[in-house]
């Protein structure tokens, strides 16, 4: 039998037969964590989770003589059971992933995307025009939304130094308030001077380049040469990466002028009227 | 013990570093010594992007429910951001990037369980 991948819930069983041995609990629990799975616990103390359409594959210190399969209490969730005695945690891994009919190795992606805090949040729309990914968009109440958590941009928590209210959070951030610690005073005060960088990117990155350059061929028009031009757009990169954190893979990967503009266009006032 | 009646769940922060690994591995090691029941997860933050039907039953019941994580003001948002919100009362949420694995495993599985509101609790 083959269980659906996205569902599945393995349960330690400890109320029926011999308990597993508490280092052994341990063990299987961090294999199982480690490659992906959901796990529950049962005891004498404590509760659960309630039960919900998910897939459960029990795991018993018995026998594999002592499997079997029957039915929840509602008759509509498969339940299996597998005794795993004389395996070890890789080997109980092993069976999981095959009766899963699952290869697939954790880790491909590390979830980074931000999470917005709502009772901070003011719907003013300046990470959506920041966000050259498309991750950002607004739902059918013109509320701003984390759309395509996929497409952002891996340790790149740039749009959250952009946001006046720090909003915007990367649990898996170093530092605070990004990663959640909670918002100071001080933290608002320093989001609030950023605005000017902030109008000024989601704008147009390339029209603060563009100006730079041009204020750089005035001054130096005798003198101007390609790689001059190069070193200040270098320059303006650098600073820009440095006030926002943003990982040198990810300016690299900015869209074309056109498409900012256009993107631009697109979500000039989303939601009119109000902020 | 003060666990019946409450419902524990546990995250592993397995696709990052952000918490200690000694400090997850005190925690799980203490949870699975004590015999009660728990809920363990590999990743919040993975299953809310993916917006895991699995939060909505976390989430769901009457019970208090203590979940040791990261900095409540994210895991409550994680929640959200999936469409399965914690309730407002009865949530606990413990910090490992901040609380020690003793403090953790003490208020969750000691008698002195204070209940807070996971904007205020770290
Ligand atoms: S920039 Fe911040 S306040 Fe503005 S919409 Fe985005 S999250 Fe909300
Ligand atoms: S909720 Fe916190 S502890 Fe859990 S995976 Fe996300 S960052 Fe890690």
């Amino acid at each position: 039998m083959t269980l659906a991948a996205p569902s599945l819930r393995v349960v330690l069983d400890q109320r029926q037969g011999p308990a597993f041995e508490a280092d052994r609990k341990t063990s299987l629990l961090r294999t199982l964590l480690d490659a992906g799975y959901i796990v529950s616990c049962n005891g004498e103390e404590g509760e659960l989770a309630p039960l919900d359409a998910s897939q459960l594959l029990v795991l018993r210190e018995g026998t594999a003589a002592e499997d079997q399969e029957a039915e929840s209490t509602e008759g509509q969730i498969p339940v299996t059971f597998r005794g795993v005695r004389k395996l070890d945690a890789d080997a109980v891994l092993g069976l999981v992933r095959e009766l899963q009919g699952s290869t697939a190795e954790p880790g491909d992606w590390k979830p980074w995307f931000p999470v917005i805090d709502y009772d901070r949040c003011t719907n003013c729309m300046q990470c959506l025009s920041f966000c050259l990914f498309g991750v950002y968009d607004v739902d059918e109440d013109k509320t701003i939304d984390v759309a395509q958590p996929e497409k952002c941009k891996t340790n790149c928590p740039a749009c959250s130094r952009v946001c006046p209210e720090v909003a915007i959070l990367f649990p898996k951030y170093k530092n605070g308030p990004i990663n959640g610690d909670e918002v100071q005073a001080q933290d608002v005060q320093r989001e609030k001077m950023k605005t000017d960088i902030s109008s000024l990117l989601g704008g147009d990155i390339y029209s603060m380049l563009r100006e730079r350059h041009a204020r750089a061929n005035t001054r130096f028009s005798k003198e101007r040469d390609e790689e001059r031009a190069l070193k200040e757009r270098r320059r303006c990169l650098v600073k820009l990466q440095q006030e926002l954190d943003i990982p040198e893979e990810v300016l690299a990967q900015l869209p074309s002028a056109e498409q900012i503009l256009e993107k631009a266009s697109r979500h000039s006032s989303p939601r009119d009227g109000s902020s | 013990m003060s666990c019946s009646g409450s419902r524990i769940l546990y995250c592993n922060c397995t696709y990052a570093r952000v918490v200690a690994q000694e400090t997850k591995a005190a925690v799980l090691d203490g949870l699975a010594q004590s015999g009660v029941a728990f809920d363990a997860v590999p990743d919040l933050c993975e299953l809310a992007a993916r917006r895991d039907p699995a939060l909505e039953r976390l989430a769901a019941g009457d019970s208090p429910l203590e979940i040791v994580a990261c900095y409540p003001r994210a895991v409550r948002w994680l929640f959200h951001a999936a469409g399965a919100p914690l309730p407002e009362d009865g949530v606990t949420i413990h910090n490992m990037r901040t609380e020690a694995p003793e403090t953790t495993l003490a208020t969750v599985l000691g008698s002195e369980t204070e209940p807070t509101q996971p904007e205020t609790s770290s």
